[in-house]
């Protein structure tokens, strides 16, 4: 059966097709990437405090290092992804609270720091204490880490992302945390994996249900996330987050069937991180979610002043 | 409400820490008189020494320069509509080849208000600019400080601290400004910043000679074109309205404001932007709300699989 559009395509004016926002010019894979990293090491920390506290030493030695370099590799991504790489240090040049790239720097920093100095301590042994304080710190940097990068996209005037800023944040730490249940699924023994099974099912229940919220509440500024390769992408992860989660069920103290379930859960989460940037730079390129949104508040604000009156 | 991220604001350098400062100051583009010359265009880039834009024509009008970008700071947009017979004839030049004439057999004028005639298109000619917003997306969300408000309440990008990350590209709802490719750093319209140290008026509104963009104090230039579109709604040019005038719309006003003959989006402008930091409290929130959220489930993934 062919899918048929329930509701007629708007009709509204441009100046010939072009689009008014800018493209953003973040560039693939540099900045999707980024996101999924910046999700997997904030949630990762959270594990390996946990592991730490509880007696897990296998989880812990893995969180910790996928907390390290995914802190590292975020970074790589970000640095590379700037006009002007050698200058990165420029953006801890001043703190703005409006500026969710200049708070995220102020939190990727010290967590990258806190998280490599809490894996050395971790496979030298040396300075235990001071090693398991700054994993504290990161596991603290951990959750803002993790969902302040929804704030990032949110912030701008692309219509798919700004609309979206009360779920986003949502499904960024729902998908951070199955990737980074996922990584400890794939790389810890069997008998220390419970709380990252945990973390992962809840982690996919947030961020399916967050993403189903946003389509709804969102109507035609949702599209992007729906249509072509983004939503594709969105539709492939969600699919896989799901079977991530019954081979999670039904994958016992099969170390195999786990490790599986673990890959799916990280493919699943960077397809989400990828989808969601996609969905916006279709959502800027196409003058229609501009100006749609616009009019109609324009007409509602009309029809209110007439009525009022 | 100290309304420094929305709504109107009376001093906006004061807003930005400015103690004594020179009045706000601006331009009013009358798109009513634009003849579609595209001196701006040519000043700005000589003046300002902005880089080629690309030589290529576009293909769809005399617009050749497409949109406003890192290498074009001042845009003249052509608009071809079929003649609408309400209008009024303002009596300014137009197109098509010399002798040609309206449907009706009267004169073919095929400008901005020329009245009668189906054969006939009616033309849009407009100089868009950076609106230097009351509240500008690009400035608060700039993550190095590059961009600031000068103390003549316009917004400037310092190019020595742009590390070109690109935040303001998106950010801004108009799209104005682009990170310049071969450079990777973001420029735009700086309002002639050196000019407006020296006294002098900006390059392009010293170049037009219709008197199409005029620049000068916000608050006169408000009044002007107030006066204008009263003027020009008693000759029945009822389609004159003025865009980015209103300290209430969503960017708290534009320092860069315009009289258009249309509805914005015809021009490619938004019909009603709004600053992206009018949400920044409740993206924030919801930031935070998640962030607890993720540390539950790291609390409870421990304490649900206890050994």
């Amino acid at each position: 059966m062919r899918e048929r559009a329930m509701v007629p395509e708007p009709e509204f004016e441009s100046y010939y097709g072009r689009q008014i926002i800018k493209t953003p010019t973040w560039k693939t894979p540099d900045v999707p990437l980024y996101l999924f990293l910046g999700g997997l090491a904030g949630a990762s920390a959270l594990l390996a405090e946990g592991a730490a506290i509880t007696g897990r030493p296998g989880l812990e030695r893995v969180t910790r290092v996928a907390a390290t370099t995914g802190a590292a590799a975020g970074t790589v991504a970000l640095v590379h992804d700037l006009g002007r790489p050698e200058r990165f240090l420029k953006m801890l040049r001043v703190f703005k609270v409006t500026s969710p790239l200049s708070v995220g720097s102020f939190i990727l920093a010290p967590f990258s720091g806190l998280s490599a100095a809490a894996l050395a301590s971790n496979l030298t042994g040396r300075l235990p204490r001071l090693g398991r304080l700054a994993g504290l710190g990161a596991a603290a940097l951990g959750p803002p880490l993790a969902s302040y990068t929804a704030a990032l996209i949110a912030n701008t005037a692309v219509p798919a992302w700004h609309d979206a800023h009360r779920e986003l944040p949502l499904i960024f730490v729902g998908s951070g945390a199955s990737a980074a249940g996922g990584v400890a699924l794939v790389a810890t023994p069997v008998a220390e994996n419970g709380p990252a099974r945990l973390m992962a099912i809840a982690g996919a229940g947030i961020e399916i249900t967050a993403a189903e919220l946003l389509k709804r509440r969102l109507g035609m500024v949702a599209e992007p996330y729906q249509r072509g390769r983004p939503g594709l992408l969105m539709k492939t992860a969600r699919a896989m987050t799901a079977a991530s989660v019954a081979l999670t069920v039904v994958a016992g103290r099969s170390r195999a069937l786990c490790a599986l379930a673990g890959a799916s859960y990280v493919t699943a989460s960077a397809l989400t991180r990828f989808g969601v940037f996609e969905a916006g730079l279709a959502s800027a390129k196409d003058p229609k979610y501009t100006v749609v949104p616009q009019r109609q508040r324009l007409e509602q604000r009309k029809a209110e002043t007439a009525a009022s009156t | 409400m100290s309304h420094s991220l929305f709504g109107p604001l009376t001093d906006v350098q004061g807003d930005a820490g400015y103690e004594a400062h020179p009045p706000r100051m601006g331009f009013f583009t009358d798109t009513s008189v634009c003849i579609g010359c595209k001196a701006c265009e040519v000043a700005c880039k000589e003046w300002n020494e902005v880089p080629e834009d690309g030589i290529a024509l576009s293909g769809m009008s005399y617009d050749n320069s497409r949109t406003l970008g890192a290498d074009t700071w001042r845009h003249v947009a052509f608009i071809e509509k079929p003649l609408n017979p309400t209008t009024t004839d303002l009596g300014l030049p137009g197109m098509g080849p010399p002798g040609w004439q309206n449907g009706d057999g009267s004169p073919g004028h095929g400008d901005q208000g020329a009245a009668s005639g189906e054969a006939g298109v009616r033309w849009l000619m407009s100089s868009d600019v950076c609106k230097h917003c009351t509240h500008a997306a690009c400035l608060d969300v700039c993550p190095t400080g590059s961009l600031f408000r000068t103390e003549f309440g316009t917004v400037v990008v310092q190019p020595d601290i742009c590390n070109g990350c690109g935040y303001c590209v998106p950010a801004c709802p108009y799209g104005v400004i682009d990170l310049r490719e071969d450079d990777g750093r973001a420029f735009k319209c700086t309002l002639c910043y050196d000019r407006l140290k020296d006294g002098q008026q900006p390059a392009c509104a010293q170049a037009c000679p219709t008197e199409s963009i005029q620049y000068g104090e916000v608050s006169e230039l408000r009044e002007r074109a107030r006066l204008r579109v009263a003027e020009l709604h008693e000759q029945g040019v009822d389609v004159a309205r003025l865009y980015g005038a209103d300290p209430g719309d969503g960017v708290g006003g534009d320092g860069a404001f315009f009289l258009l003959l249309d509805e914005p989006e015809v021009y490619g402008l938004p019909p009603d932007p709004v600053v992206t930091t009018r949400d920044l409290g409740s993206i924030w929130r919801s930031v935070g709300a998640a962030a607890a959220t993720l540390l539950a489930v790291g609390i409870g993934s421990f304490l649900g699989s206890r050994r």
